[in-house]
């Protein structure tokens, strides 16, 4: 059960949620809660926004400014909240569709501005909501409603286009260590005032990837992510082969110095006053 | 003190939107509409406003709506396709109730269609262009000067009504370059959105008041409430119950239709005893008038109706025209859209002539001299 400050966080009225029992976006929540409990971000002062899809719903159970959009689109709607009020500290959670796909170009241009905004990515590898069709993380050789043969799509590494694209914070962790969630959300959202941060949190989705790739149990894959998730700092220490359908948690970047954009525009409306 | 400027149409729309108290933009380039975008990069720094280039046109009304939820005026501007791509996020706005300020440049289409020509094919778009049910409110500029004071009415209606409300410009009336009276601000009318009055304990965000609109908040100034495009209960929350459904539906729809009447702007010209009038909006306007006036000095029985507001549309206007007249011809730089609504209204009371120039090209006030005495 949550703790007293963490449930003074929920809607409780909206509960129960409605994510299939033994789904893992419930972990994510809630250590999104107790970060945000233990860096006492007032309730009025937190916004949380969302796309559209499973994980997208978190929103509506959190008892803060909560903000549901449209598929893909959550990071343009956080940005323009932030620009218009930059005190404002925004977690922005999507789906693995939700950020790389439709959301994609959104994605790497938040990264770019690095404004400061966390955004939380609950990769599940599927689409959960509209049934179980494959994303640009569900992997290869691995079966979805839309991938009946098989998946031949390469995937996302959602942290290295983070990277790529300029985010200055990146981590990875996933539902089977909440205590190492709740680390480095706490961090990214921290971070917020250094600029954009990126915390790929793998999920499962038992009821429409499992059943179709022989993890039909909620703690299979609890299990599965258990036995082939390995701390970074371990895994600099092993081969490419060693690593093979590893996946490597823990801290990736973390860069202070870059300058975040709402600080950077406050330099923009000094030249512009001046000019 | 009032000014006087010689203004593109694109810049006093960006003046009008600052005049209004617009303080956030999000946009993307697109032509006939960049100018808007680039005087409102210059402007709104200097007031301490946001302006922000944007990945594409989606996130140029969707950094609208956010910025808008934080509790600024915001605008998006775009022409042809860009405006195509943000009709999702218009409706969101739409939905979830929140003003912002759309303004279209018309150009030709459709798809990439005709960058830097005119066109008026957009107008049913512009009432039907995002899916669902819902009450658009669209102005028609047909001036400089209108550009400025249709955009300052724009944000008025948006924020009176929570909801997206669009400028109809088009290519002409964007780039064209005339005179234009800046009023004095003390004169303006501006409206802010209602804000609620109880305590952020007692907010039910969509509890609307009688006139249908529910006070807004903005996220930061205390107040918690939840936001989405779903179709939500008075709480803001997503509902599947039949009651509720029809209930917001309705609300979204009739808050605007009770209040058609103080929206409705029109312009008549020379219509006392006219036999046969010609009902144009936009840059067609302007050629229209020319026609009737060098028309009334030889006799001619003409007159013009100019909708201001194209949605609502005039149809109680439209209606007492047809009654008393002949013949309304409707020219429009499209296949004809604008002439379905008179033809509708005039329900066979007069004959009804619709004229379309789907060249990329104005009408000339020769033609529209040679459509009126065909029937004079």
């Amino acid at each position: 059960m949550p703790r007293e400050d963490v449930k003074s966080f929920l809607r409780t009225k909206y509960l129960p949620h409605i994510w299939c029992p033994g789904c893992g976006h419930g972990i994510i929540m809630h250590a999104v809660l107790r970060a945000v409990t233990e860096l006492k971000i007032p309730q009025e002062k937190l916004c949380i926004s969302s796309g559209i899809g499973c994980s997208s719903r978190m929103p509506g159970y959190i008892d803060a400014c909560t903000l549901h959009t449209a598929h893909g689109r959550s990071l343009a709607f956080a940005t323009g909240v932030k620009m218009a009020n930059p005190e404002l500290t925004i977690v922005n959670v999507m789906g693995d569709g939700d950020a790389t796909a439709i959301g994609g170009n959104h994605f790497i241009h938040a990264c770019r501005r690095n404004i400061g905004i966390a955004a939380v990515i609950m990769n599940n590898n599927i689409y959960g909501m509209t049934g179980g069709q494959a994303s640009p993380t569900t992997p290869e050789d691995t079966f979805a409603t839309t991938a009946l043969y098989g998946a031949i799509d390469p995937v996302f590494d959602i942290c290295k286009l983070a990277i790529g694209a300029g985010a200055t914070y990146v981590a990875r962790s996933t539902v089977a260590q909440p205590m190492l969630c709740e680390q480095l959300l706490k961090k990214a959202i921290e971070h917020q005032k250094n600029g954009f941060s990126v915390v790929e949190i793998v999920s499962y989705c038992h009821t429409q990837f499992g059943r179709r790739n022989k993890r039909g149990k909620a703690f299979d894959n609890i299990k599965y992510l258990r036995d082939n998730s390995i701390m970074k700092a371990k895994a600099d220490t092993m081969s490419a082969e060693e690593l093979k359908g590893k996946m490597i948690i823990g801290e990736f970047l973390n860069i202070n110095n870059a300058g975040e954009y709402t600080k950077r525009y406050d330099e923009v409306i000094l030249r512009a006053k001046k000019a | 003190m009032s000014q006087i400027k010689f203004w593109q149409g694109n810049k006093a729309v960006a003046m009008g939107a600052l005049a209004a108290g617009c303080r956030f933009f999000g946009g993307y380039p697109i032509t006939p509409s960049t100018e808007i975008m680039e005087v409102m990069s210059e402007k709104l720094p200097e007031l301490g406003g946001k302006f922000m280039q944007m990945e594409d046109e989606i996130a140029g009304i969707a950094a609208g709506i956010g910025a808008s939820i934080a509790g600024e005026k915001a605008m998006t501007a775009s022409s042809g396709p860009g405006i195509s791509l943000k009709q999702e996020l218009l409706g969101y706005a739409y939905m979830a109730e929140i003003p912002i300020v759309v303004v279209n440049v018309q150009r030709g289409g459709p798809s990439t269609g005709l960058p830097t020509k005119v066109s008026q094919a957009d107008v049913m778009q512009a009432k039907w262009g995002t899916h669902g049910d819902h009450a658009t409110i669209a102005y028609a500029p047909s001036s400089v000067q209108e550009c400025y004071t249709t955009t300052i009415k724009s944000f008025n209606m948006a924020e009176r009504f929570r909801q997206p409300v669009l400028v109809l410009s088009d290519e002409i009336i964007g780039h064209m370059r005339e005179k234009i009276v800046i009023p004095d601000s003390e004169t303006l009318e501006i409206i802010d959105r209602k804000k609620p009055k109880v305590s952020p304990a007692d907010f039910i965000p969509y509890k609307a008041d009688d006139d249908g609109v529910p006070p807004m908040a903005a996220f930061g100034d205390g107040y918690r409430w939840h936001v989405t495009g779903l179709t939500s209960d008075d709480w803001g929350f997503p509902t599947n119950k039949t009651e509720e459904i029809e209930k917001k539906a309705n609300r979204i729809i009739s808050k605007v239709e009770r209040f058609r009447e103080d929206i409705i702007e029109y312009k008549e010209d020379f219509m006392e005893d006219a036999e046969i009038v010609v009902v144009s909006y936009g840059s067609v306007s302007r050629s229209a008038l020319r026609a009737i006036r060098v028309l009334r000095e030889q006799g001619v029985k003409v007159g013009h109706f100019r909708p201001i507001t194209l949605w609502p549309f005039p149809e109680r206007q439209i209606a007492e025209i047809s009654k008393k007249v002949k013949h309304i011809i409707v020219p429009e730089l499209n296949a004809g859209q604008i002439v379905l609504e008179v033809e509708r209204i005039a329900c066979g009371k007069c004959e009804v002539h619709r004229k379309s120039l789907i060249n990329g090209e104005l009408y000339k006030p020769e033609e529209i001299m040679t459509f009126i005495k065909e029937l004079a």
